[in-house]
């Protein structure tokens, strides 16, 4: 696309938010303000992470999108389109083990990430006390005061109601027992993978303007009680394609008269292992 | 005027390269990064800092800096960035030698503590795999940093600095063509 | 055997033909002309412009028609662009003051210096849908109200009450306003900051906040103390040049409420503004921006603000139609990951009542009863 500089964003913007990129890692897990730009593509549709990855990447990167675990679905086909008219010389990959950058929404991979690797999460929320608070301006001053007494209330009251922790999505982490995060709506199956992982994680959230980052090899752990310990929740099966007794699985539902199947969410690891087996029948 | 020395030689492709190893620094302290594509900065200053500067400085960032008045001049012209007399009031600082105390750079408040400088330290050599042992967020067990030429007494100010935490400086390290760095959360023992 | 489902770049593409399709209608009707729609749906293009932070006439025709008469998304387009413009300088303040009056109301006053100007208005129309409009080669009436002169001089109605010491002064600053599509708001926000909110905010929004402090919700007793339409001159001083010149004009409606206020310790009884500034020729825009900016001044008046358009977080937060926008439509895309570890949470905490009342079938029973 002509008449655009690489990646879209002009180099003032892309400084500004390097600027914060670098603030938001010494600082792991607090929410850094930044001027969020109108992008050609609609807020909550991944505005924040777009930014991040346009100001990351460059001509030598190998880039990976993924929505739900999938490169195929519609969002992710249509941002990795967006990336390649504006970022010549850039690849694209559906390949995790390949990614040099990897934007996400709402999942992390099953393959292990490795050193040298950025995940950008899309974030549509990256306040954490939001339901309990919406109020920024309060927000702002509960986390200088590492004042989280509200959501372990609320974390709480769900145990006392329902027996247990009832978000299953977007489950709380603290960042180096520091800030209270929100790892954006992965469900908690994936939370277990942000703890000391090889690879950089940055956050963005375009419309609330705000950017964050675990860095790699940091503790991140998902808010529980001692007697209640934080549990990962998987549907109880097996991968219908590939086998996988392990990775997050969709469910489909085949008919109207609740006939259903599990296939992976990660399109990627589950079309490696169809591979591989194949290849070991013949 | 002696003809100003240039910027970058690509500026997109290359401002964003430095950023990437600059990130890639502040998310692993203490591993060292070499710039491939650094622009010769006057001296006394090093490609490393100048490549720094030029990657993230501009006219939205105060800049105070003691690297003479070539590099003053080379860092107006193409970084563009308002320079100021006071190191407490500059986003971004650049020390060649001894730099202002830690103490008296912004280091942000509880509310913001990204609103910190940043100094951009040029010293002598730096070396992974020897002298200070750094640990922290972005290291997994423990990184080794030899700095050869940091200022005086710097682990003292630096361990007030990180008592600070999260409000506090944070560092680029820079000597040649390499740089590191050095976010507020790193402990540093010596090695 | 299950094949999964591709979303599929084929299937985008395809989508957006059809839209092209259905944008373009039977094509045996003539297109529309962007300058057809700037000329005719003038007052879609100047929401458009608004709400886009864009004055352009021509671009927000443009962006009408691409948008197939959709103000928001029209006003998304325009954004979108105007993000990726140079910026060559920031502009004087427009003087208002200065005005080419095409027309100006008081409410305050049956008749004040420079007159009542009705100009184009629906007002006192009666709102009969015209049959006649709907017939091709239709004539328009001939207007036979005269424009006010050049010369015309319309003094402020507020300049007038506070010759008499009756209009709360506002405070002047030469202070550089931050720029609220460059930084992001915190709170508590400035007045400028504010307004440049309130400025792009959605119509709608803007109404219903409005509408709510005349009901009750917010302390207020607005009078329409001036309302004006006309072109002002835009000016920028080049720095080469360091004197100002004019690049241009644009269409504007500035609306100044007048609202009754008590006094406080340090303040005598007096009146205060509400101010509202709008691209084009938004009256209901304009009056609603000046209503909420009046009712968001409660904290530096010291008056009470308990009600949600008194409260400056909530109403700049949600005023972005662009943004609330793009947040609500993106429940349109796939969640399935989600929804999925609901699944499994709703089904587990079932599971687990369902094993406590099997292990105490009495306790429950006897519960019920």
């Amino acid at each position: 696309m002509s008449g655009y500089n690489f990646a879209y964003l002009d180099e003032g913007t892309k400084r500004m938010i390097r600027r914060a990129l670098l603030k938001a890692v010494a600082v792991p897990g607090f929410q850094v303000p930044f001027g969020s730009r109108e992008m050609p593509l609609p807020y909550g549709w991944g505005t924040g992470g777009i930014q991040v990855t346009a100001a990351v990447i460059g001509p030598d990167d190998t880039l990976k999108v993924i929505d739900q675990g999938a490169d195929d679905t519609t969002n992710a086909v249509s941002i990795r389109r967006f990336f390649a008219r504006v970022a010549p010389g850039l690849r694209t990959t559906e390949s995790t083990a390949e990614a040099t950058v990897i934007q996400t929404r709402h999942r992390i991979p099953e393959t292990p990430l490795r050193e040298g690797q950025v995940m950008v999460y899309q974030v549509p929320q990256p306040e954490p006390l939001f339901r309990l608070e919406p109020r920024r301006a309060e927000t702002r001053r509960l986390h200088a005061l590492a004042d989280y007494g509200l959501m372990q209330v609320k974390l709480y009251e769900d145990i006392a109601r329902h027996g247990r922790v009832a978000s299953s999505y977007d489950h709380p982490v603290m960042v180096g027992e520091r800030y209270l995060m929100s790892p954006s709506p992965i469900p908690s199956f994936d939370n277990p993978k942000m703890h000391m992982s090889p690879a950089l994680q940055l956050f963005g959230a375009g419309r609330e303007r705000r950017l964050y980052a675990v860095p790699p090899y940091t503790a991140v752990r998902s808010l529980d009680f001692e007697d209640h310990p934080f549990v990962p929740l998987r549907a109880n099966g097996r991968c219908t394609l590939c086998g996988s007794g392990e990775s997050y699985l969709d469910e489909v539902v085949t008919d109207d008269r609740g006939g259903r199947m599990f296939v992976c969410s990660d399109t990627d690891y589950c079309g490696t292992r169809q591979a591989a087996m194949k290849e070991a029948a013949e | 005027m002696t003809g100003l020395l240039p910027g970058f030689a690509d500026p997109v492709v290359d401002a964003q390269s430095t950023f990437r190893a600059v990130l890639e620094a502040m998310a692993r302290p203490g591993r060292v990064h070499r710039l491939s594509a650094p622009p010769a900065a006057p001296a006394p200053l090093s490609p490393a800092a100048g490549a720094v500067l030029l990657a993230l400085a501009d006219g939205e960032t105060p800049l105070w800096l003691n690297a003479g008045a070539d590099a003053t001049e080379w860092a107006r012209f193409h970084a563009g960035c308002p320079v100021v007399a006071d190191a407490g009031e500059a986003e971004f600082v650049l020390a060649i030698g001894a730099p202002p105390a830690l103490s008296a750079l912004q280091v942000g408040t509880d509310e913001d503590p990204h609103r910190s400088a940043t100094l951009i330290l040029q010293v002598q050599a730096l070396e992974e795999g020897a002298g200070w042992r750094l640990t922290g967020p972005g290291i997994e067990r423990e990184h080794r940093l030899r700095v050869a030429g940091a200022p005086e007494g710097f682990l003292a100010q630096w361990a007030a600095n990180r008592a600070l935490s999260p409000r506090g400086v944070d560092i680029i390290l820079c000597a040649g063509d390499r740089v590191a760095a050095l976010p507020r959360g790193t402990m540093i023992e010596e090695g | 055997m299950y094949v999964a489902v591709k979303g599929g770049e084929t299937a985008i593409a395809n989508a957006h033909a059809w839209l092209d399709e259905a944008r373009r209608g039977d094509p045996s009707v003539p297109e529309l002309t962007t300058d057809q729609v700037a000329g005719q749906l003038t007052l879609a293009v100047d929401r458009a412009m608004s709400e886009g932070s864009l004055y352009d006439p021509g671009l927000g025709a443009l962006a009408v028609k691409q948008a197939r008469g959709d103000g928001i998304e029209a006003a998304f387009l325009l954004r979108a662009y105007r993000t990726t413009l140079p910026r060559f300088a920031a502009s004087l303040p427009v003087d208002t003051g200065a005005m080419a009056v095409r027309r100006r109301v008081s409410a305050t006053y049956k008749d004040l210096p420079g007159g009542q100007v009705l100009g184009p208005t629906f007002d006192y129309t009666h709102r009969l849908l015209d049959f006649a409009l709907a017939a091709e080669g239709y004539a328009p009436a001939r207007s036979e109200e005269a424009e006010p002169g050049e010369d015309a001089a319309f003094p402020r109605v507020t300049g007038l009450l506070a010759g008499e010491g009756l209009m709360a002064p506002e405070v002047a600053s030469d202070e550089e306003p931050a720029d609220v599509t460059r930084t992001p708001t915190t709170y508590p926000a400035t007045r400028a900051l504010r307004l440049q909110r309130l400025a792009r905010g959605d119509e709608g929004f803007l109404l219903g906040m409005a509408y709510s402090t005349q009901r009750g919700y917010g302390n207020s007793h607005p009078f329409v103390g001036e309302l004006r339409q006309g072109s002002v001159a835009v000016s920028i001083v080049p720095e080469e040049l360091g004197f100002p010149i004019e690049i241009g004009e644009i269409e504007v409606t500035e609306c100044e409420m007048v609202n009754q206020f008590k006094g406080s310790r340090s303040e005598p009884p007096q009146f205060t503004r509400g101010y509202g500034l709008t691209f084009g020729r938004l009256e209901r825009r304009a009056m609603s921006m000046a209503l909420v900016d009046r009712a968001l001044r409660a904290e530096e008046l010291g008056e009470d603000a308990t009600a949600p358009a008194q409260n400056e977080e909530f109403v700049l937060n949600h005023s972005d139609n662009i943004e609330a926008t793009g947040f609500l439509e993106h429940l349109k895309l796939p969640h399935y990951v989600d929804f999925q570890s609901e699944l499994e949470s709703v089904r587990a905490m079932r599971a687990q009542v369902e094993a406590e009342r099997a292990a105490a079938p009495q306790a429950f029973k006897e519960a019920a009863e």
